[in-house]
């Protein structure tokens, strides 16, 4: 703790710094270039992890621990249950849509970086005190005398702005229902109405191999029905087709039953699709 | 006393409301309430006159203030009515005139279906030209002023299915609308001079102020007289005027509306008093006037057209004298008096002419009319007399003293107004001949067959001339009554004179011709009038078909081009200067406003783009932003 | 080692996450670079706390976590939303000002 006070830092600080704030960079980067979400999301928590790590060199233990707890332990999580919710698979295209948006925003970044570095690198930081004093009585007990004296008023507001954006989140996601729920009687009638499908809609799998709620059910032809996957996984694209693996099988068997009668193979040509026949 | 002064407006008003606002319903006897309360206002006029008569001749003055009509801070517009010997002599002319004008229009108007609206309209028409001799400010008077042009658009159109009416009545309307300008222009002068606009602060503030300002108001009020009483320039409405029915005529021209003009000058004396030249631009314009129509009235065929150039002489006559100062205010008024009576009388009796010849105006299609409405050919007969001023009847007290006041004017001045008016007098003998020779005498030239058109004409076939009812004639006859005795009455001992002297002023000019010589340089040329036009009229037969005439003769009949300068001088005029204006409005204001428009436009449209709607283009824009105070922010320290 | 190189970091991560949020469409990302924003600011506090030798900039980096918690909440919540009535998460598609 004593070294905290030093004017420099140690050696072992420098080393420290120099390798982790690599990675914060990198991370950062990371976060911004990604393209799946997810990705970013893990590279941000860990720059926050980094951070943690810095804060707690710098002396605030109370700081680094809260940043990861809160940080990449609650709201880290919060995105990546957004993310989820969102479609985790879906990738961000990085082809710029605005006219000049890359470019001013690149020099934009570009130059604010280098004023607010001069800006650093101008101004005289030349006092350093170190927190070694500040942290005489430990840091967590530091910070609530400050907290709960000099800053009570902002601690209590912060408590207020808290209890406003939970309850303002309440109010953004909640739905109201404005008509009645249809009731299952209701939607028959609506199904007879409409003339499509009046049976239940039919279940996903092909045969009893594959009964994955994400593959398509094959209808008599061998095409997949896209009707048997459910429409979440079906906006979100996440179909999977085993129709070519359903006939590939069965081209085996066939294949293999000619063997074992000996004759000439035969081209099934009734039960290939034209696509197929195209590829 | 004075309480009776706003009865005299009230009682034509109250006729004017009734028969106005009562509708079919009055229709029966609505000539009837109409004619009463004219003569009613008659009658209060009359006691008014005795009352007034019963003071002292410097006491004659009534004033009544009904109630102040806008009070703000120093405008102060009363509705106060002054009674005096002027006010007085045209109420009397006004209100007794115009009832035998009543009397005559319910006999004249009697087969029209719309003869209640017509006494109404009669009578608005005398309230207005009550209020406005009656009024104690120009303010007031104004209202009055207004109120006659009203009156006149509402009666001169009264046919108003007939185009020319309608076009007559607009005609009247806009003309006027020019000197009602003056007399607005001349008020808002004399509130900014004297901070008032009644008659007394007005008159008695006249001698601290610049003659200047005072000469300018005097033209003003010139121009207003000279739409009113249709002097020249603003003279053309009058002929038009005839499309009116003849009562109207004979209203316009006798007792109410030309003679707003003379009242306003003789009102204003003060004023123009003070400023010599407005005054010799106002004699300038009578005599111009007085020659203008005189001539007209020589070519005119149509009856009614020559006597409307024949008032508009007259009336030129008055302005003349009033131009004078005041030794021709009093004259002034007094030929105003006497040709309110021999005019009306002529105007009803042409109106009883027309009445039994099918509504024929044209005298080439007359002639020989005395045996068959001798009646009418007696009381036109002593009018003309009277008007031409055949020595002893009204005109010729009148009209002499005028011309002797013209020629008291002295100097150069003096013998070219003098001329003027004696060369006047010779005309208006003339041409009055020449209308009493083609109407009553030779030829009768109406029949079928020996008229040129005369069959066919208003699908009447051949009229059949006949003496109008007693309804009509009566009124006549009490006019020709005034035209005969009204002059010699006035003049006998100056009684005229001394009535009106108080309000008026009078001073005798230095005549550099005795009046002996006047007198008799006016019988030469009455003499001489009479004699050329009966060589011309009178010894050969008039033929039905106009001559084409001399180059004079025909600008004459189209009143002295009088319509052509109009329509050369002002409409020309007025489209070129519109319709370039209308260029400079298309061209460099529409250009100036379309290219402001068009440069925002395109601005905008440029600047739009900027607004994409993107979060993350405004994003750019702030984090640019935020560039830039760090910068600033850099600088500053820096510096 | 001076402790201003921290600054130094935290002034390139800020300039990152910001010009992240002007590249990227997907307003999942885009908001993940408004945390790294607030982080970096964080860190700058807490350097600053230890230069000055007080601990009002650990209070203030504090408080920027509460902050930042309640804006996450919120912010996810009108993503969720917003995903919900578009079917989609990128900021681009929100351009108009009706649906």
């Amino acid at each position: 703790m004593s070294q905290l006070a030093a004017y420099t830092t140690s050696t072992g600080e420098a080393f420290q710094f120099w390798v982790l704030g690599t990675v914060a960079v990198i991370g950062a980067l990371c976060t911004v270039f990604m393209r799946k979400a997810v990705h970013s999301a893990l590279c941000l928590a860990g720059t926050m992890i980094v951070l943690a790590v810095f804060y707690l060199a710098n002396g605030a233990y109370f700081l680094g621990i809260v940043q990861i707890v809160v940080y990449t332990g609650a709201i880290m999580m919060l995105f990546l249950f957004v993310v989820m919710l969102v479609g985790v698979t879906a990738a961000d295209s990085l082809k710029e849509t605005i006219r000049g948006q890359r470019w001013l925003a690149l020099l934009c970044g570009v130059g604010f970086a280098v004023l607010l570095l001069a800006g650093i690198a101008n101004a005289s930081l030349k006092d350093f005190t170190g927190i070694g004093r500040a942290n005489a009585n430990g840091n967590v007990q530091g910070l609530a005398a400050l907290i709960f004296t000099r800053y009570v008023f902002a601690f209590e507001i912060t408590g207020a702005l808290l209890i406003t954006a939970a309850v303002g989140a309440m109010v953004l996601t909640h739905r109201e229902r404005t008509e009645r729920a249809r009731t299952q009687r209701e939607l028959a009638e609506q199904r007879v109405r409409d003339g499509k499908h009046l049976p239940p809609l039919p279940a996903p799998g092909v045969y009893a191999r594959h009964n994955a709620v994400d593959i398509a059910g094959l209808l008599p032809d061998g095409t997949p029905s896209e009707l048997t996957v459910s429409r979440t996984l079906r906006e979100r694209g996440q179909v999977r087709d085993v129709s070519a693996e359903a006939l590939g099988d069965l081209k085996a068997l066939e294949q293999r039953a000619e063997e074992r009668l000996e004759r000439t193979a035969v081209e099934p040509a009734t039960s290939q699709r034209p696509e197929e026949a195209a590829k | 006393m004075e309480n009776l002064i706003a009865l005299l407006i009230a009682a034509p008003l109250l006729g004017a409301a009734v028969l106005l606002v009562g509708g079919r319903r009055l229709d029966a006897v609505g000539h009837w309430i109409g004619t009463l309360l004219s003569t009613a206002s008659f009658v209060i006029g009359a006691v008014l006159f005795v009352g007034l008569l019963g003071r002292s001749a410097d006491d004659r003055t009534l004033i009544q203030h009904l109630y102040t009509w806008i009070p703000v801070e120093s405008f102060q517009a009363d509705v106060t009515f002054r009674l005096d010997q002027l006010s007085m002599t045209f109420v009397l002319l006004i209100t007794g005139v115009g009832s035998l004008i009543h009397l005559y229009s319910v006999g004249y108007m009697e087969h029209d279906e719309r003869r209640r609206r017509f006494f109404g309209y009669l009578n608005l028409f005398l309230a207005a030209m009550l209020l406005l001799v009656l009024a104690d400010n120009y303010l007031l008077l104004y209202v009055g002023w207004e109120g006659v042009g009203l009156a006149s658009y509402l009666l001169i159109g009264f046919w108003q299915h007939k185009p020319s009416a309608a076009t007559a009545a607009k005609k009247a309307f806009l003309v006027n609308r020019v000197g009602d300008m003056g007399l607005s222009i001349a008020i808002m002068l004399m509130f900014t001079t004297f901070g008032s606009f009644a008659f007394g602060p007005v008159f008695g503030h006249v001698g601290g102020t610049s003659e200047g300002r005072l000469t300018a108001i005097g033209l003003m009020l010139l121009l207003a007289a000279c739409g009113k009483s249709a002097q020249v320039p603003l003279q053309s409405w009058l002929g038009d005027a005839m499309e009116g029915p003849t009562p109207v005529s004979a209203l316009i021209h006798a007792a109410t509306m030309v003679t707003a003009g003379v009242y306003l000058i003789v009102r204003s004396s003060a004023i123009f008093n003070a400023a010599p030249d407005a005054q010799l631009v106002v004699t300038v314009v009578g005599g111009v006037t007085l020659l203008f129509g005189a001539i007209v009235g020589c070519a005119k065929d149509d009856i009614k057209k020559a006597l409307a150039g024949s008032t508009m002489s007259q009336i030129g006559y008055m302005v003349l004298a009033a131009g004078l100062g005041p030794i021709g205010y009093v004259f002034a008024i007094m030929h105003l008096v006497t040709h309110g009576f021999f005019k009306a009388g002529l105007f009803l009796g042409a109106g009883s002419v027309m009445h039994g010849m099918n509504d024929e105006v044209d005298m080439r299609r007359y002639g020989g009319l005395r045996k068959y409405m001798p009646i009418t050919f007696i009381t036109f007969g002593l009018g003309y007399l009277a008007i031409i001023g055949f020595p002893g009847l009204s005109g010729f007290f009148s009209k002499d003293k005028i011309i002797e006041a013209a020629f008291a004017k002295g100097g150069t001045e003096g013998w070219i107004l003098g001329g003027a008016a004696l060369v006047g007098a010779a005309l208006t003998a003339f041409y009055m001949t020449r209308v009493m020779l083609m109407t009553f005498f030779g030829e009768e030239r109406w029949r079928t067959g020996s008229g040129a058109a005369a069959d066919g004409h208003d699908g009447h076939g051949e009229p059949h001339p006949h003496e109008s009812p007693g309804i009509m004639t009566i009124p006549m006859m009490v006019l020709a009554v005034g035209s005969v005795f009204a002059g010699f009455f006035f003049n006998l001992g100056d009684r005229f004179l001394h009535w009106l002297e108080p309000v008026t002023g009078h001073s005798e000019g230095h005549s550099p011709v005795s009046a002996l010589t006047v007198t008799g340089a006016t019988m030469v040329c009455l003499v001489v009038g009479v004699a050329v036009a009966w060589a011309q009229y009178g010894r050969k037969p008039v033929p039905a078909a106009a001559p084409r005439g001399s180059l004079l003769t025909r600008a004459a009949r189209r009143d002295l081009l009088q319509d052509d300068f109009n329509h050369v001088v002002l409409v020309r005029g007025g489209e070129h200067l519109t319709r370039s204006l209308v260029y400079v409005d298309h061209t460099l204001v529409d250009g100036v406003v379309n290219g402001t428009a068009a440069s925002f436009g395109g601005l905008s449209g440029r600047l739009r783009r900027l607004q994409n709607g993107f979060a993350r283009s405004y994003a750019v824009s702030m984090f640019g932003g935020a560039a830039l105070l760090v910068a600033a922010t850099l600088l500053m320290r820096a510096v | 080692m001076n402790p201003v190189n921290y600054l130094y970091l935290a002034a390139l991560l800020f300039t990152i996450g910001a010009t992240g949020v002007l590249i990227r469409r997907n307003a999942i990302v885009v908001f993940m670079c408004i945390e790294l924003m607030l982080n970096a600011c964080n860190l700058a506090f807490v350097v600053f706390s230890r230069m000055h030798g007080n601990l009002d900039g650990q209070i203030i980096a504090f408080f920027t976590m509460v902050v930042a918690a309640a804006e996450v909440v919120v912010g996810l919540a009108i993503i969720v939303s917003l995903f919900r009535s578009r079917h989609s998460a990128s900021v681009d598609d929100a351009s108009l000002m009706k649906l």
